[in-house]
C-alpha cells in the first residue's frame, strides 16, 4: 500500500476513497450546520439583526445546496464506497479509477462552490434557483455562475458514481450470491445509483438551458421573449424528486441493515421491502408536479400529481411495517446504532404523514412556501436522512476504523440529537400554520411567530451539542478505543467476515453465497462449510493512479475559467483531454509511441500475506 | 496486453465496460430527451422568425443524415473486421466511420453557418436557442466520436488492434450507433415535422 498524502491522492482503494468522501462530507455537514445555525440566530427574535437581507439569502441558499449536495449525498456515497464491495464479496468496485476521479471531482465541486464566499458572491436564489431569478436580469453577479457550474460538476461526479455502481453490483456480486440474497443495503444503493442516473442528466439539461441564457444571451426562461420560466421548474422538480429518494432510500437500507442485527431477526418480509425500494424509486419520477400544486397547470394534472404522490406512501409505509415486524418478538440489544434506527422510523414517519398531508392540493395551496413545508423537509432529510447515516456510522465505524465508539456517548449523541431535532423542528410546523412564510430574513413581533422561533432556535444548539458529542466519541475512538473485533455485533453480512478493519485486498478467496444472512447461516452451521481452498498466490489489485486527479483539476481548471478568461477554460480542456488519454492507455503497456505506462503499472502482488489479526473477542 | 482486473466479466456474463456504457446510453437517453423536449414544449413559440420552414434546408440535411446513417453501416463493417483479425479491413473501416463522421460534421457547420447568415442565431428567438443547444449537443457527441474512432484507427496503424481487442472497439459503436438514433430522432422530428 502506498502510503502518506500521495498513496491518498492517487488510491483506487474504494474503503480509502469511502473514507475520503466520508471526512470531506462529515467537514461540509458542519458548514452546512454552522449556516443554519446563523438562519437560526437571525429569526430568533423579531427585526433580528445579525446578518442583512443579502447575506441572509446566501444562507439559506447555500445551507440547502451545501446539506443536499455537499453533505447527504456524498455521506451515503462513502458507505456506498466502503461497505457494498465488502457486502458484495467484492475486492473492489468495477472501475477503481472512476471511483477516485468522483471524489476528486466532488471534492473540486465542492470547494468550488464554497470559493464563492472568498469573492463575496456566494449562490442566493434557493437551493432550487427559480427562473427567472437566476436571469442576469435579476442577478446579474456572478453568484448564480458559481452555483449553476458547481452543480454541473457536482452532478458529473455523481453521474460517473452511478454508472460505476450499477455495474458493480449487477456484476461483481460473489458466486451463489443472487439478486434475492443481495443485502437490503446493496438494493437500495443500486435503486439509488439508478435514479441518480436517470434524473441528473435532466437537471443538466436545465442547468445547460441556464447557463446559455446568462453566458451567451438565449431566452430559455426569459417571459418577454416567449420563453416560459416553468421550463425550469419541470426540468428541475423531474431531477428534484428522484433526488429526495436519491436521499432517504440508502438510509432505508442502512436501518435495513441495523435492525435485523440487533433484533437477531432476518428482515421480516425481505422481498417486499425490496420491491418497495423498487417501487418508490420507479414513481418517484411520475410526481414532480407535486412541488408546483400553486403554479395553476389546472385541476386534472394536479389530481393526477396528487394521486401519484399518495400512491408513494403505499411502500413507504410498507417498509415502516416491515421494520416494525422484523423488532417485533426479537431478542433487542439497545444499542446506539439502533437507537438512531428506531430514531430514524420515529421521524421519518412523522416527515411522511406532513408529506401526504401536502400531497393534496387544497392543502398544499396553504402550506406552500410556509414553514410547514420546511418542517416536513427537515423530518425527512435530519430525522430521515441523517438518523439513517448515523446509524450507519456507529453500525459500521468498527469495520471502518477497527476501533470501537463509546456506546456511552453514543446514547448522549443519540438523546442530545433527537432532543435537539425535534425542539428545533416540530415548532415549525406550528410556524408555517401561523402563516411563517419560508425564506424571510427577518419579521416583525406580535404575529405570535416570536415564542416558537425561539424555541427553535435553542433547539439547533442542543442538535449541535449531539453532533459535539459524536465528534468527541470519534477523537477518543481513533485515539484510545479497544480495537475493534471482526465481528463486534454477530453480523450477518460479508463485510463482518473480514478484519476490522479489512485487508486491502478484502477477501482472501472471493467467499460463495448461500444464504440471504450468509455470516448467520455459516455461524450458524446451516451453510456448508467447504474445505477452504488454499489462499491465491498472488491477489492482483488496480495500481494506484494519479490520472483521476488530474482530470479532475482539468475540469475545475476549466470551470474556473468559465467565470475568469477563456484561456483558463481552454488549458482545462487540454488537461482533461491530456488526463483522460495517459489514464486510457495506462495499462495498455504494449502501446508504442510515446504513451508508456507509468513506472508502477504492474499489479501489485500480496504474495503469501495473511489478512490482519481480527482482534481480540 | 494486462489489465487491471484478473477477470472482467462480471457475475452477469457482460463485460464490465459494455455494462457501463449501457448504463451511460440510458443516462444520454435521459439528456437528449429533455433536450428534445424542450424544443418541441418551445416549437411555434417564438415571437419573431426567422421560423423552422423558412430556414431549414430538408434536401441538404437529408444527405448529411444519409452519410451519417452510412457511417453506422461501416462501424458494423470495422467491428465486424477486428473481431475476424482482418487488419486491412480495421483500418479502412476504422478510418471511414469517423470520416463519415466528419463529414456530417462538415455539413454542420456549413448549415450551422448558412442560418447565422440568414439571420437565426442563438439570441434572435427562441427557435434558434433550442435549435442551436439540441444540435450543437449532437454535433459535440459526434465530435467525441470522431476522436474516439480515430484514436482507436491510429492503434489499427500500428497493428495494437488485435481480435482481443474487439470489445474496445464494439463499445465504441455502441456509442457510435446511440449517437446516430438520436439524429434519426432529431432529424424526424426538427426537420421533417414541422
Amino acid at each position: 500500500m502506498t502510503r502518506g498524502v500521495w498513496g491518498w491522492i492517487t488510491t483506487v482503494d474504494h474503503k480509502r476513497i469511502g473514507i475520503l468522501y466520508g471526512v470531506t462530507a462529515f467537514v461540509f455537514l458542519l458548514v452546512g450546520g454552522f449556516e443554519a445555525a446563523l438562519i437560526r440566530l437571525q429569526l430568533a427574535r423579531p427585526d433580528g439583526a445579525v446578518v442583512s437581507a443579502g447575506t441572509y439569502n446566501e444562507l439559506f441558499t447555500m445551507h440547502g445546496t451545501t446539506m443536499v449536495f455537499l453533505a447527504v449525498m456524498p455521506l451515503n456515497a462513502a458507505f456506498f464506497n466502503y461497505i457494498v464491495p465488502l457486502m458484495l464479496g467484492a475486492r473492489d468496485v468495477a472501475f477503481p479509477r472512476l471511483n477516485a476521479l468522483s471524489y476528486w471531482i466532488f471534492l473540486f465541486g465542492s470547494l468550488f462552490l464554497n470559493a464563492s464566499f472568498f469573492v463575496n458572491a456566494a449562490p442566493n436564489a434557493g437551493w432550487f434557483g427559480y427562473a427567472n431569478l437566476t436571469a442576469k436580469q435579476f442577478s446579474p453577479g456572478a453568484n448564480i455562475d458559481f452555483w449553476v457550474i458547481s452543480l454541473q460538476l457536482l452532478g458529473v461526479s455523481s453521474l460517473i458514481a452511478g454508472f460505476n455502481f450499477i455495474v458493480t453490483i449487477l456484476n461483481m456480486r460473489a458466486p451463489g450470491m443472487t439478486f434475492m440474497r443481495m443485502p437490503v443495503f446493496v438494493w437500495m444503493t443500486l435503486v439509488t445509483q439508478f435514479l441518480i442516473v436517470l434524473a441528473f442528466p435532466v437537471i443538466t439539461v436545465g442547468l445547460i438551458l441556464l447557463l446559455f441564457d446568462r453566458f451567451f444571451g438565449t431566452n430559455f426562461y426569459n417571459p418577454g421573449a416567449g420563453g416560459n420560466p416553468l421550463l425550469w421548474q419541470h426540468l428541475f422538480w423531474l431531477f428534484g424528486h428522484p433526488e429526495v429518494y436519491i436521499l432517504i432510500l440508502p438510509a432505508m437500507g442502512i436501518v435495513s441493515e441495523v435492525l435485523p442485527t440487533f433484533a437477531r431477526k432476518p428482515l421480516f418480509g425481505y422481498p417486499v421491502v425490496v420491491y418497495s425500494g423498487m417501487l418508490i424509486g420507479l414513481f418517484g419520477f411520475g410526481v414532480w408536479s407535486h412541488h408546483m400544486f400553486t403554479v395553476g397547470l389546472g385541476a386534472v394534472v394536479d389530481s393526477a400529481f396528487a394521486v401519484g404522490t399518495m400512491l408513494i406512501g403505499i411502500p413507504t409505509g410498507v417498509k415502516i411495517f416491515n421494520w416494525i415486524a422484523t423488532l417485533w418478538g426479537g431478542r433487542i440489544r439497545l444499542t446506539t446504532a439502533l437507537w438512531f434506527a428506531l430514531g430514524f422510523i420515529a421521524m421519518f414517519l412523522m416527515g411522511g404523514l406532513s408529506g401526504i398531508m401536502h400531497a393534496s392540493p387544497p392543502v398544499d395551496m396553504q402550506q406552500q412556501d410556509s414553514y410547514f413545508v420546511v418542517a416536513h423537509l427537515h423530518y425527512v432529510l435530519v430525522g430521515g436522512s441523517l438518523f439513517g447515516i448515523f446509524a450507519g456510522l456507529y453500525y459500521w465505524w468498527p469495520k471502518m476504523t477497527g476501533r470501537m465508539l463509546s456506546e456511552r456517548a453514543g446514547r448522549w449523541n443519540f438523546w442530545l440529537m433527537f432532543v435537539g431535532f425535534n425542539v428545533t423542528f416540530f415548532p415549525m410546523h406550528f410556524l408555517g400554520l401561523l402563516g411563517m412564510p419560508r425564506r424571510i430574513y427577518t419579521y416583525a413581533g406580535g404575529l405570535g411567530w416570536d415564542l416558537w422561533n425561539l424555541v427553535s432556535t435553542v433547539g439547533v444548539f442542543i442538535l449541535a451539542l449531539g453532533i459535539l458529542v459524536f465528534i468527541g466519541n470519534a477523537v477518543a475512538s481513533l485515539r484510545s478505543a479497544a480495537p475493534a473485533p471482526a465481528d463486534p455485533w454477530d453480523g450477518r453480512t460479508l463485510e463482518w467476515a473480514v478484519s476490522s478493519p479489512p485487508p486491502e485486498y478484502n477477501f482472501r478467496n472471493i467467499p460463495t453465497v448461500h444464504h440471504r444472512d450468509e455470516l448467520w447461516a455459516l455461524k450458524a452451521g446451516r451453510a456448508p462449510v467447504e474445505a477452504a481452498p488454499p489462499p491465491p498466490r498472488e491477489i492482483h489489485l488496480p495500481p494506484p493512479s494519479f490520472y483521476p486527479i488530474v482530470v479532475a483539476a482539468g475540469v475545475v481548471l476549466a470551470a474556473t475559467g468559465a467565470l475568469t478568461h477563456l484561456a483558463l477554460v481552454v488549458a482545462g480542456a487540454l488537461v482533461v483531454v491530456f488526463g483522460a488519454y495517459r489514464w486510457a492507455f495506462e495499462y495498455r503497456s504494449s502501446l508504442g509511441g510515446g504513451l508508456r505506462p507509468p513506472s508502477d503499472a504492474s499489479p501489485r502482488g500480496l504474495r503469501g500475506q495473511s489478512p490482519r489479526s481480527s482482534g481480540p473477542r | 496486453m494486462t489489465t487491471p482486473h484478473e477477470a472482467v466479466i462480471g457475475s452477469t456474463g457482460l463485460d464490465h465496460r459494455k455494462m457501463g456504457v449501457w448504463a451511460f446510453l440510458g443516462s444520454e437517453c435521459m439528456f437528449f430527451g429533455s433536450l428534445i423536449a424542450t424544443y418541441l414544449v418551445y416549437k411555434g413559440r417564438s415571437l419573431s422568425g426567422p421560423t423552422p420552414h423558412e430556414i431549414l434546408n430538408i434536401p441538404l440535411t437529408s444527405i448529411s443524415t444519409f452519410v451519417l446513417l452510412m457511417s453506422s453501416l461501416l462501424m458494423v463493417l470495422a467491428l465486424a473486421a477486428v473481431q475476424r483479425g482482418d487488419a486491412l479491413g480495421a483500418r479502412l473501416w476504422l478510418f471511414g466511420t469517423p470520416f463519415f463522421g466528419m463529414i456530417f460534421l462538415g455539413f454542420q457547420v456549413y448549415e450551422f453557418a448558412t442560418f447565422v447568415r440568414e439571420g437565426l442565431t442563438l439570441q434572435v428567438n427562441l427557435f434558434g436557442a433550442s435549435f442551436f443547444v439540441l444540435t450543437g449537443f449532437h454535433g459535440a457527441h459526434v465530435s467525441v466520436g470522431v476522436v474516439w474512432l480515430l484514436t482507436l484507427w491510429t492503434l489499427a496503424l500500428r497493428n495494437r488492434l488485435t481480435r482481443a481487442d474487439a470489445l474496445i472497439v464494439e463499445i465504441a459503436g455502441l456509442y457510435w450507433h446511440f449517437v446516430d438514433i438520436v439524429w434519426i430522432v432529431i432529424f424526424t422530428l426538427v426537420y421533417l415535422i414541422q
